[in-house]
């Protein structure tokens, strides 16, 4: 952005370097980057509250939310609009002050994550050249509003449920850390381009398909992702038949939406990770980085689209997968909860840094080895997923279910 | 002129977060405010062109040492009534005094001709994440090349807190 | 006002250490102390990297390797400390650190 900054203010006729307005300019835009990022973390977020009540009902073959405009789309901004007209209880006895502020602490570490995060080529407010680390220390602001939200509110069920939420982040974000370190040691790099564009476009240049490692730190990281934004079968600091609804119990209107606008933005959060760090990210199939960035005039803004698409076609499946997995498993107990991550992620992960460490020295000797098994893991993908279309078009024949989208819907 | 903007800013919040620590008696507000100070200072340390640094620091003391914090506090559960009342005696008056006075001469001492006002010029420094200085790449070479013998010591180091830290506080395992 | 420079930020971090060490002085509770003794280190840091980037010069990074050793000690600090702060609660019922005092009788 900020070169973009600079040829802006050179198209004025100034030297950015000399012109005294160039650091407010800088503010300036921040501010609207910023502006922007909010609103769209806040508009996926009520867009995904739709999606998941509509993809809930389907799998439990009911009707749900269909009145407020076609299909329902609109459910959410009535559902805001009524929100935002509640009255904003504070209980007598809570810690009015902290009871206030929590939400807002959640809503910052929250906001924050999106200035390092990529939506295409071109398409990100910062490039740090620290991203991934970046993103993994503010997140860490979110465990904060967490437990001010259950200590304050002084009651029972939001203490259990803000000292499990914190205890589970805490324990899960190592884990998650340490297998976003492996795409990182791949690309030799921390910036969340840098490690989009030393990947490739086809699936066998991706990450995930570079090592059996780096297979295995994709689902470390999505399943401690899924337990840092206390989704199903994580839900246990929410989990509604203990603890009424967990740290944001005694919350009411506009505060209350701000954890659950959290909750369904964080799945688009989780879900670009994933996708920059071991999908490729925006690139398109068979264009270089290198070709993409020569591009010029209309090519380049059909490419630019196009990648955009390609990254939120492969950001959103990985919001409908977390939508899947809620209302297909159930929910675990805190102890297997704690067992999983200590003693089966973390080790997991560890041995997966150090395997990919000894796998690039091996690679660097040996190419061809490392075209085998980024082709062999493919190839083993491909027949995985193949072999699970089948089947669930064979279950489907079997049962005599139709895809019916149009009487139900 | 925005970099001076953005340092009293900055030093402000510390300042503010730093001094609700002594202030507030109730030490889950010390704590919250502990963590805006230190989010601040990583504000600072983004000035001085330290971005690992800062990121570490936002990492390390708001994710999982001020959580540690807030966590034994809430166990404690503590009071106000439980903390005592406010007492002066004659030895904190002394205490109170003899570190203003180190204080003023600190900064009496950083005022003086000794240090440069002014430093390397760096154009825009704030909002360029510089790959070279201050970025992973100089602090990994250093770390790993010059201090990797210190390096090495402190994950022992580590090691040795966190089996003491099982040890005090379980008791028995 | 407009040049910020090293004597600025060695204000701030002698302005942070006063208030760790007022607050190390005058509190009675040990977490209280704690935390003041994360700002005496914080204070310490905000020295290290201002002299790195004003005196060290560019180029250069050991003062901010050096505030790295210190945010790894100041974390086991805190672990360590914070088990002790729960081990004299369980003895004592209280973290006041004038009334656990048995060693002294």
């Amino acid at each position: 952005m900020q070169d973009f900054i600079d040829n802006l203010i050179r198209s004025w006729g100034h030297d950015p370097a000399a012109w005294p307005w160039t650091q407010f300019l800088y503010l300036a835009f921040m501010g609207a980057a910023a502006f922007i990022v909010v609103n769209f973390a806040a508009i996926s977020a009520g867009i995904f509250s739709w999606a998941e009540r509509r993809v809930a009902a389907r799998m439990q073959s009911r009707v749900g939310p269909n009145r407020v405009g076609p299909f329902g789309f609109l459910q959410w901004v009535a559902d805001a609009v009524k929100l935002l007209l509640k009255e904003d209880l504070v209980p007598a006895e809570a810690d009015a002050v902290l009871f206030r502020a929590a939400p807002y602490f959640m809503m910052v570490g929250f906001a924050c994550v999106f200035v390092c995060l990529p939506f295409s080529h071109k398409l990100i407010v910062a490039d740090l050249n620290i991203g991934i680390f970046y993103i993994l220390a503010v997140t860490a602001l979110i465990v904060v509003g967490i437990i001010m939200s259950g200590w304050s509110s002084n009651s029972k069920w939001s203490l259990f449920g803000a000292i499990r939420s914190a205890a589970q982040i805490i324990s899960y974000e190592i884990p998650a850390g340490m297998a976003l370190m492996i795409p990182v040691l791949l690309a030799g790099t921390l910036s969340t381009q840098g490690i989009i564009r030393a990947q490739g476009g086809w699936p066998w240049q991706w990450f995930i398909f570079d090592n059996p490692a780096a297979f295995a730190a994709f689902f470390i990281y999505f399943i401690s992702a899924l337990a840092e934004g206390n989704r199903t079968p994580f839900d246990l600091p929410e989990a509604e038949s203990e603890l009424v609804s967990g740290y944001n119990t005694e919350y009411s209107g506009m505060r209350f939406s701000y954890f659950f606008l959290v909750e369904w933005g964080n799945m688009w959060v989780m879900s670009a990770i994933a996708t920059t760090m071991f999908l490729g990210g925006w690139q398109l199939p068979g264009l270089s980085p290198a070709r993409f960035d020569a591009l010029t005039g209309g090519v380049a803004v059909i490419a630019e689209i196009a990648s955009l698409a390609l990254f939120a076609f492969k950001t959103l499946f990985f919001v409908f997968v977390v939508m899947w997995l809620r209302w297909t498993l159930p929910r675990i107990r805190v102890d297997q909860m704690m067992n999983m991550c200590w003693k089966y992620l973390v080790p997991a992960s560890f041995a997966g840094a150090l395997f990919v460490a000894a796998w690039m020295l091996l690679v660097h000797e040996a190419p061809w080895l490392g075209q085998a098994m980024r082709f062999a893991l493919t190839a083993i993908a491909a027949v995985t997923v193949a072999a699970f279309a089948l089947r669930t078009l064979k279950n489907l024949r079997d049962t005599g279910d139709k895809f019916d989208f149009t009487s139900n819907w | 002129m925005a970099e001076a903007v953005l340092f009293y800013l900055f030093a402000a919040g510390v300042l503010a977060g730093g001094s609700q620590v002594v202030l507030r008696r109730n030490p889950i507000y010390g704590a919250v405010s502990l963590v805006g100070c230190f989010f601040f200072l990583a504000g600072i340390y983004v000035l001085l062109s330290a971005h690992l640094i800062a990121i570490l620091q936002v990492l390390v003391y708001a994710g999982a040492v001020m959580v540690l914090f807030v966590f034994v506090i809430m166990l404690l559960n503590l009071k106000e009534e439980e903390l005592g009342e406010l007492r002066f005696t004659f030895w904190k008056v002394v205490g109170l005094v003899a570190v203003l006075a180190t204080a003023a001469v600190i900064a009496w001492r950083a005022l003086g001709p000794a240090y440069p006002s002014t430093g390397p010029a760096r154009d825009n420094a704030i909002l360029l994440a510089a790959e070279g200085f201050g970025g992973v790449k100089a602090v990994g070479r250093t770390l790993y090349l010059a201090a990797v013998l210190p390096f090495e010591l402190t994950s022992l180091l580590l090691l040795v807190a966190i089996v003491a830290a099982v040890v005090v506080a379980k008791g028995k395992i | 006002m407009t040049s910020i420079g090293l004597p600025h930020f060695l204000i701030v971090g002698a302005a942070l250490f006063a208030l760790g060490m007022i607050t190390v002085v005058t509190r009675r509770n040990a977490v209280g102390i704690l935390m003041g003794v994360e700002l005496i280190l914080n204070a310490a840091n905000v020295n290290f990297i201002a002299f790195n980037h004003y005196v060290e010069g560019p180029g250069k990074v050991t003062g901010q390797v050096f505030s790295i050793f210190v945010i790894v000690l100041a974390a086991a600090e805190a672990a360590v400390g914070l088990a002790i702060v729960l081990a004299i609660y369980q003895t004592f019922r209280t973290i006041d650190v004038q009334e656990t005092d048995t060693l002294r009788q």
